[in-house]
């Protein structure tokens, strides 16, 4: 691994720990499992860096907080977060980078605004709650159709987020060509 | 340096981090196939008596379970509403002991410690080509990245309070991502100009 690349890496987990300071929305509904900018970030770093450097900006994110850095949304972290139910979120955003970034190789031709909206909202979205549905459903004791009803209050503002994802790729890749590093 | 970590002396602090991690990693594993309501009560009891041991300072810290008390709540309504209360009250248990064993360790170990504990998991980076001092490295560039890019941010929003009398807009993300990416392009030349992360020595 480059140092260019390390660089890159530890700029978009720093950028996940600036969206944790937006301050959350907590929705009883889902179980306590907070609306948080920082899903924006797994699918920027994603969409930005591409699957391998993605991943690793999302995970070098977790070792932080699993080191006691308190850089999730609302100030939490520590290894305690990682025994809550929002665990499955957390196992599934590197993933979801990973996926995001995968289809942004895959959608290669395609124009980057719909390219970075797709990957945005099928990393982002499916990937990450294909993981966290799971996890709340086994730290919770609760059958998977319950614990995906209790997580659909968060879809409106992931959208919102693919969209914003899709706006901030469009215009780095005007004004910065080189910084758009999955298309490079 | 940011971190959750409560200084202290204590008999806490004093244990060795990589066998505090183990500790909780191996009673998350055992207490995940618990399902009585009176070992857990003993667990929730023992765990604030470790809290207890920390003096004041440390049962205060059993406030950062405030983030979790919504969950806790919620869980207990849907099983009571599924009329499965008995398992909600061990799942509501569990989770509480857990969250408060974890960040017991998180409290009493300062975030250096905790990272010279796991380094060596990264040893096997050597055999991809990668320094195993990366990680490294790489936590400590987060730590100085994050409060730059809230600066950026911040001066961003002033400049744009003072143009147009209102707070913030969506329209700041693009100057806010142009100005940070071309601020880690700085930075990369500048880890390139004085030897690379195979040139730094690993301390933050």
């Amino acid at each position: 691994m480059t140092d260019r690349s390390l660089v890159h890496i530890a700029f978009y987990a720093a950028l996940m720990a600036a969206l944790g300071f937006m301050p959350p929305v907590v929705m009883p509904l889902a179980g306590g499992v907070p609306i948080t900018a920082q899903t924006l970030g797994v699918m920027l770093a994603g969409v930005m860096l591409g699957p391998v450097r993605g991943a690793l900006a999302i995970l070098l994110f977790l070792f932080l907080v699993a080191l006691g850095a308190p850089f999730l949304a609302g100030g939490r972290g520590g290894l305690g977060v990682f025994q809550t139910p929002s665990v499955g979120f957390l196992i599934g955003w590197p993933v979801g980078a990973f996926v995001a970034g995968w289809v942004m190789r895959l959608t290669g031709g395609m124009a980057i605004l719909p390219a970075s909206a797709l990957a945005a909202f099928v990393g982002g979205i499916l990937a990450v709650y294909a993981f966290g549905i799971p996890g709340i459903s086994i730290m919770a004791g609760l059958p998977l159709v319950k614990a995906a009803y209790a997580s659909v209050v968060y879809i409106p503002g992931d959208l919102i987020k693919v969209a914003i994802t899709a706006l901030i790729a469009q215009t780095v890749a005007r004004g910065l060509p080189g910084a758009l590093l999955s298309r490079s | 340096m940011i971190s959750m970590y409560l200084q202290g002396d204590s008999w806490a602090h004093r244990l060795p981090a990589g066998l505090k991690l183990l500790a909780v990693a191996l009673g998350s594993l055992i207490l995940f196939h618990v399902s009585s309501v009176w070992i857990f009560t003993g667990c929730l009891v023992a765990v604030v008596a470790l809290y207890a041991t920390l003096g004041r300072e440390g049962l205060a810290q059993l406030r950062l379970l405030r983030g979790i008390v919504f969950f806790v709540v919620a869980l207990l309504a849907i099983h009571w509403l599924s009329g499965s209360l008995d398992e909600g009250v061990v799942v509501a248990m569990r989770l509480v002991v857990m969250v408060l064993a974890a960040n017991f360790v998180t409290i009493t170990t300062r975030l250096d410690d905790m990272l010279d504990a796991v380094l060596p998991l990264f040893a096997p980076l050597k055999l991809f080509g990668v320094s195993p001092r990366t990680p490294a490295l790489g936590v400590t560039l987060v730590l100085r990245f994050a409060p730059h890019l809230m600066l950026v941010f911040s001066r961003l929003r002033e400049a744009w309070q003072a143009r147009t009398a209102r707070r913030s807009s969506w329209r700041l993300l693009a100057p806010f991502a142009i100005q940070s990416l071309r601020m880690s392009d700085n930075v990369a030349e500048a880890l390139k100009a004085r030897g690379g992360s195979a040139g730094l020595s690993s301390s933050p």
